[in-house]
């Protein structure tokens, strides 16, 4: 499903990828570990296609930079950190049911299932939500696409304990051949979910351990 | 519905609630209120009179701050998403980025343009309401103009956005820029010629590069036909161009060169990192 063969990011000189190599295979539940500056952003930023970068990478066999549309299409992605979106909920959401061509009222059911009814909402700005009903929200959109590729960026970091439990459930429910990439500073946190963790560290890719079963517990 | 629209109208919408299109809004429709209420239709100055006059007066004030509220309210758009993390969001979507690029920048130009043309067009619905007679060959000539002005300084502003990766950088530039070209309206051109060093022709040709003085001086010649106000300078001019090849040129040339920066800042959106 993705492919990245020694691709190399600079800033300035200092290089933030540094011949970093992955397959990733369907099904694969992958915990993106790594300090801060590791190089994980920077990779989930290549794959989107928003990096310019040196090297190979393919997506579902596309090149995300050519194919981006293609390749995004098939992505489903939640930032770390919530934007600023200047928008109303309502707006939002018809706005982004309408580029990822699905019902509004799929992002409504996913959101509820989050615990949070969008329609006491809708005329809210959205940056103006709270952390948590903000976070949820941009669960809602990127599951509601059934994406074949997840990437989740520290995804849990504002959810309440109910919610983040009600959150980790839908994923899991996800059908099996879904690949989800989530990047955490901690592998405990996301432990459940995922047969496969990555660490990178200084740019690289340091361990690449698939797991026979999740990793519940050793956190 | 196309993908550039839906970014344009959702610009849209978020430009009527910021509190720049607020002022922005005032500014153009407050002037136009002020120039009622100071009597301008009733004056008889340059051979204007009427709604005529209150358009010129409207006309030479968008000159002097139009170029600056558009290059202030737009710079910051590309960057000020690129630093806000909107625009990682937005590119995560399956949207093209020429459909983000050209839908945000068609966005921008309907809220910079529409305040101004709504404040021409009230003045009109105002004074057809008043019995006052319409000058609809100045009106649709003004409103020409300003379509060229706004469409010039958003490239320009749009330009500044792709280049340059903070917003306060962005401001800055776009500032320099149009003092730069303020400057050459007069006091750089007035040295060049006090110096003697080139002639009077490369002089003119310099000052009708720059966008600014094409508008001032299209403005001119509507209610001063031989641009007597110019001096000799009008010989060049007019020679050259014609009364009418010149309106052409002052309405087409910076509408060329805004829709060329944009295109320029396009192609620099799209080859580098777009966050």
């Amino acid at each position: 499903m993705i492919q990245v063969r020694g691709i190399e990011k600079r800033f300035q000189r200092h290089p933030v990828l540094d011949g970093v190599d992955l397959s990733v295979l369907a099904g694969d539940r992958i915990a993106l570990i790594g300090s801060n500056g590791a190089g994980k952003t920077s990779l989930i930023r290549c794959i989107l296609g928003e990096y310019s970068f040196s090297g190979v990478l393919t997506v579902v066999g596309l090149d995300p930079r050519r194919d981006r549309v293609a390749v995004l299409d098939r992505v489903g992605f939640v930032p770390q950190l919530p934007p600023p979106l200047k928008v109303r909920v309502e707006e939002l959401v018809a706005l982004t049911a309408g580029l990822m061509r699905v019902p509004a009222e799929e992002i409504h059911q996913v959101a509820r299932g989050l615990g949070l009814d969008l329609s006491q909402h809708r005329k809210q700005i959205f940056f103006k939500l709270s952390g948590g009903m903000k976070q949820k929200l941009l669960i809602a959109i990127a599951l509601a696409r059934r994406p074949r590729i997840l990437i989740l960026d520290e995804p849990a970091a504002n959810l309440d304990p109910e919610a983040r439990e009600t959150f980790f459930a839908q994923l899991a429910a996800m059908p099996k051949e879904t690949v989800m990439l989530l990047s955490s500073h901690r592998v405990d946190e996301i432990s459940q979910l995922v047969n496969r963790v990555v660490e990178m560290d200084q740019g690289k890719v340091v361990v690449d351990r698939v797991l026979s079963t999740p990793v519940v517990g050793e956190g | 519905m196309k993908q550039w629209r839906a970014i344009a109208w959702q610009d849209i919408k978020e430009s009527l609630r910021a509190w720049w299109f607020l002022v922005y809004t005032l500014v153009f429709g407050g002037t136009v209120a002020l120039l009622f209420i100071l009597g301008v239709t009733e004056s008889q100055i340059l051979g204007f009179m009427g709604l005529g006059r209150l358009l010129v007066t409207f006309i030479q004030l968008c000159i002097a701050i139009l170029p600056v509220f558009v290059l202030v309210s737009t710079v910051r758009s590309i960057v000020g998403d690129r630093e806000s993390h909107v625009l990682e969001y937005w590119l995560s979507m399956p949207i093209g980025l020429g459909d983000y690029y050209w839908g945000k920048f068609m966005g921008r130009f309907l809220v910079t343009f529409l305040p101004v043309f709504g404040a021409m067009a009230g003045a009109a619905a105002w004074g057809a309401y008043q019995d006052i007679q319409i000058p609809w060959q100045l009106f649709w000539i003004f409103s020409a103009l300003l379509v060229s002005i706004c469409g010039c300084f958003l490239g320009f502003g749009f330009l500044i956005s792709t280049l340059t990766r903070h917003q306060e950088v962005a401001l800055s530039v776009s500032l320099v820029l149009w003092l730069v070209l303020l400057a050459f309206m007069d006091l750089i051109l007035i040295g060049v010629m006090l110096q003697e060093r080139i002639s009077p022709e490369w002089v003119v040709s310099i000052a009708l590069s720059n966008p600014l003085q094409s508008f001032r001086t299209a403005a001119m010649v509507l209610f001063d036909p031989r641009l007597a106000i110019l001096g000799p300078t009008a010989d060049i001019i007019l020679d050259f161009f014609g009364r009418v090849g010149f309106l052409v040129y002052a309405l087409v040339y910076p509408l060329v060169l805004g829709l060329g920066s944009a295109m320029v800042g396009f192609a620099i959106f799209k080859r580098g990192d777009q966050i």
